[in-house]
């Protein structure tokens, strides 16, 4: 299909929409309540979202004479494509013709757009819902006015393709005709909300709608976080404490001073561990450019006082984590009796994982905008959770939230890294001091890697008993990692049923003995989520040990599999299992689907093909973000060491696939990460301090070695299923695919990540 | 005072002639298209053309492009429709989008003097850009389709 193009710009730059169905937000709904009349109306857990979910399309839509709709954009977008999907979903019901659309994005205000944390992947699968019925409410308003202009039953007339149509006579009117009369309407209830049947989709599912950014980014005209221009910018880059919890304890600026175009050198407090999304202080230089900026910053004299963290060495750390996961922890399930299996068990086999803190290292670094004067905060700031960036504000500055106004720009790339708002509390603070001229605080790709919200660290440690057919009777899987918990609150011990929702308490094999257990672990660095959080190191060594089990039993790795996964049915995991936020109800964990992408890759990457000799394939497959999703990795290794992919097959199960072009790309995507953090992903540490400075140390995967082509398959799903997850189910498959299938070909076990250069020594 | 040429028009510098001309083009210019990434040439976001060559603009001084003409993404179509514009169009290349301008005149340039790349030609040239969203699978498309008008 020839994709169709829709215009854009930013709600903050118009000021006031104008000419519309509704000037002003005036429902503001805490709750979404499914519409009755809808197909697949489907219970989520977006109402318990701080803001909820609203729908009303006179928040979201407006129409102006011309026919023009603009629709608002209220998540961010750092490429996953929800700022054209979800506007998609609106036009959609709205019979909107896409080439006469115009997406607007908001400024951050969970009051009056719901929740705007795009994190989770939870940007379509809370929000298709919502959007579409703000679409069809406002349809159906304008099938009212014209039903009203032209005095007949509502029944016999037709919205289609940005017209309403008196079917019985063909009078027509555009929607530019009707939105005055529309606007003067009451916004229809939930239940009289009539919402399309999926038959007559003009964009959803149909991959016909290119991203509304495309012509700008490919010109040069794309505005980040980065790139804001304002009257009198100043522009500052920031000396941090280089250990976790460290202060300043003197600083020369003299030097810095006399670096023409430096204006000024600024003390930013630190706050002490748990440091949430504050600053962690630091000694600013304001200058008149970013480089006059770092010159001035490599002019100062500054001494640390590193506190109790200057110890943190990776490598000792490392030796304990394995040590405690060597030793019983607390048990989080249990299932049968793990320990008296192991022990009558014809065969045990255990294995152990590491996987290592990651930097996010998302190519636009940090960077907010900041004008803070009489009374008043804006800020321009590529962040992914703008209400909440707006509340930190508030809270910062001790202002009220009307006199605080987010505008949300581009995100050069999120990953997790901008839900953290501390870069734009920096921003804030210095532009208070220079007495409120906008400031720009920039964080140079150094600073990203030193001061980074890590990706946790962790050892996995899996016993499994067999019996005497090779069948697994026993399964005991321990995992410690210091929690994202403990950048919140004082010392937490124990990694939080969140993040061991992500593959441990829901591992979903069929095993009649089953135990889980959490060891503890401190955190030594400020952790964060990443993309896909704790499904990495789970996924990882759970799908790893699934292949290593079938090799211990001398079975093939995909019969091994689906014999895990067992029979079709809906597993029950225990009460502290959190599905990411969502009922189990509207989102099971089916061992079907499990099983279905299980199939499908096998069957699309021709598994079990004859191979040149240093070639194999490798198979994984996890649920998450309420998605399933399976991958066959071929690997070719040659006898230096030296490796290369010359295929991958991802399948996916993500329920109705409302853009299946950004899902392919996000997959694609995902792929190309998960070869950089199983490759080269690494961050340690060193007396407290991270040793990787730029992309030398701290490498991503290039053009030259990543999968020439992934090839993904969509599992193809009626809107009745929910849409679920994307943007971060394609990760945690890839690692132990490709590490499955590095010992298909070479016969290394690969249990340590990164691989770095287990393969060449 | 460097004298140099921007996007056809003649500009000149009178600051510190040792900024890279990266920050130049971004905060006096306000040619915000290029962008950083690293500031140390390992991720090709920066890249610019300096008379007709692919360079990184994070290491090179404005002084070294003194009397040279530089094209940034903003000047290297006036309409935005140069072919490896439109590819990456027609291919939806982008993810985040922030390093396909340094992608694309990165390939820009390769197209220039190598009108009919390899697949070993599109990955030598292309190696130093990072893309940390993972588009590289269709920058491979699209410069082969640009290559051959497709």
């Amino acid at each position: 299909m020839t994709p169709v193009h829709a215009t854009i710009e930013n709600v903050s730059r118009r000021g006031f929409l104008r000419g519309l169905i509704a000037t002003g937000g005036f429902v503001v709904a805490a709750e979404f309540v499914p519409a009755r009349a809808a197909l697949a109306a489907f219970a989520t857990g977006a109402a318990k979202m701080p803001g909820g979910v609203v729908s009303d399309p006179h928040v979201f839509v407006s129409i102006d004479p011309s026919g023009l709709v603009t629709i608002v954009a209220h998540r961010a977008e750092m490429g996953t494509g929800s700022r054209t999907s979800l506007p998609m979903a609106v036009a959609d019901e709205l019979e909107a013709d896409w080439s006469r659309v115009k997406v607007v994005q908001s400024p951050g205000d969970e009051k009056k757009y719901g929740n705007q944390n795009t994190d989770g992947s939870r940007s379509l699968r809370h929000f298709i819902q919502p959007m579409r019925e703000c679409g069809a409410a406002a349809r159906q308003m304008l099938e009212t006015a014209a039903a009203q202009i032209w005095n007949v039953p509502v029944g016999e007339v037709q919205a289609q393709n940005h017209e309403v149509v008196h079917k019985p006579s063909g009078r027509k009117l555009g929607y530019g005709d009707l939105a005055a009369a529309a606007s003067a309407l009451p916004t229809p209830p939930a239940d009289q909300i009539k919402l399309k049947d999926e038959a007559s989709f003009r964009y959803l599912g149909r991959g016909n709608v290119q991203i509304v950014d495309l012509f700008d980014i490919t010109t040069g005209g794309a505005i980040y976080g980065i790139d804001t221009k304002l009257a009198g910018l100043k522009y500052a880059v920031i000396a941090r404490p280089p250990v976790m919890g460290g202060k300043l304890a003197s600083y020369d600026g003299t030097a810095a001073m006399k670096v023409p175009g430096v204006e000024k050198i600024v003390v930013i407090e630190g706050t002490p561990p748990p440091s949430k999304f504050q600053p962690i202080g630091g000694v600013a230089v304001i200058a008149r450019n970013t480089w006059v900026a770092l010159k001035g910053r490599d002019a100062l004299v500054v001494r640390w006082d590193d506190g109790p963290h200057a110890s943190y060495d990776s490598a000792a750390y490392k030796a304990q984590l394995e040590e405690t996961a060597r030793k019983p922890g607390k048990v989080v399930r249990d299932e049968g009796d793990a320990e008296k299996a192991l022990g009558s068990a014809a065969k045990t086999v255990f294995a152990e994982y590491y996987a290592p803190h990651l930097a996010h290292a998302p190519m636009e670094p940090p960077s907010a905008t900041a004008r803070v004067a009489n009374g008043k905060c804006e800020v321009w700031a590529a962040v992914q959770s703008p209400g909440g960036t707006q509340n930190e504000l508030v809270e910062k500055l001790g202002l009220k939230p009307e006199d605080v106004t987010v505008n949300v720009t581009l995100l050069g790339g999120g990953f997790g890294r901008k839900s953290k708002p501390d870069f734009v509390l920096e921003a804030a603070l210095l532009s208070r001091e220079m007495g409120g001229a906008p400031v720009k605080v920039t964080w140079t790709r150094e600073d990203d890697l030193h001061h980074d919200y890590l990706h946790t660290v962790s050892a996995e440690r899996i016993d499994a008993g067999l019996d005497a057919q090779g069948r697994v009777i026993a399964w005991r899987h321990r995992t410690v990692a210091p929690t994202i918990r403990a950048t919140f609150v004082p010392d937490p011990k124990f990694a939080q049923p969140g993040e061991l929702s992500q593959g441990v308490l829901d591992v979903p094999f069929d095993i009649a003995n089953l135990r889980c257990e959490v060891g503890e672990a401190e955190a030594h660095t400020r952790i964060g989520w990443f993309r896909s959080v704790s499904n990495i190191p789970h996924a990882f060594a759970i799908q790893s040990f699934a292949a290593e089990l079938a090799h211990a039993a001398g079975r093939d790795p995909k019969v091994m599999l689906l014999e895990l996964l067992g029979p079709p049915r809906i597993v029950h995991p225990p009460a502290d299992y959190t599905n990411y936020g969502d009922p189990q109800e509207t989102y099971p964990i089916d061992t079907a689907r499990l099983r279905r992408v299980v199939e499908l890759v096998a069957d699309k990457a021709e598994w079990g093909k004859k191979l040149p000799p240093r070639h194999g394939q490798g198979i994984a497959v996890h649920r998450s973000f309420l998605s399933y999703v399976a991958t066959v990795v071929e690997v070719a290794v040659d006898d230096k060491g030296k490796l290369s992919l010359p295929r991958v097959d991802t399948a996916i199960d993500c329920g109705f696939a409302a853009n299946p072009e950004r899902i392919y790309s996000q997959v694609e995507g995902a792929a190309v990460m998960g070869l950089s953090l199983a490759k080269y992903g690494e961050i340690s540490f060193k007396n407290g301090r991270v040793q990787q400075n730029n992309f030398d140390g701290f490498q991503v995967a290039r053009i030259d070695e990543s999968p020439p082509i992934t090839h993904v398959w969509i599992v193809p799903n009626s809107i009745d299923v929910p849409s679920s997850g994307v943007g971060e189910p394609g990760l945690p498959v890839f690692a132990p695919a490709l590490c499955n299938a590095i010992f298909a070909a070479t016969g290394k076990r690969i249990r340590r990540l990164p691989i770095g250069d287990q393969l060449t020594t | 005072m460097v004298k140099l040429r921007v996007n056809g028009q003649e500009q000149s510098f009178d600051g510190d002639p040792s900024m890279p001309l990266l920050w130049y083009l971004r905060d006096e210019l306000g040619l915000t298209g290029t962008k950083y990434g690293c500031g140390v040439a390992l991720c090709g976001a920066c890249t610019v053309h300096v008379d007709g060559e692919a360079t990184r603009a994070c290491i090179t001084a404005v002084n070294d492009v003194s009397g040279r003409s530089v094209t940034t993404i903003e000047g290297l179509d006036r309409d935005g429709n140069h072919p490896v514009q439109k590819a990456w169009r027609a291919f939806n290349v982008p993810q985040c989008g922030y390093c396909q301008a340094g992608q694309i005149m990165q390939a820009a340039a390769l197209l220039a003097t190598n009108k009919n790349p390899s697949e070993d030609d599109i990955n030598n040239s292309m190696s130093g850009n990072i893309c940390r969203c993972g588009c590289y699978q269709r920058i491979t498309a699209a410069i082969k389709a640009a290559a051959t008008g497709a």
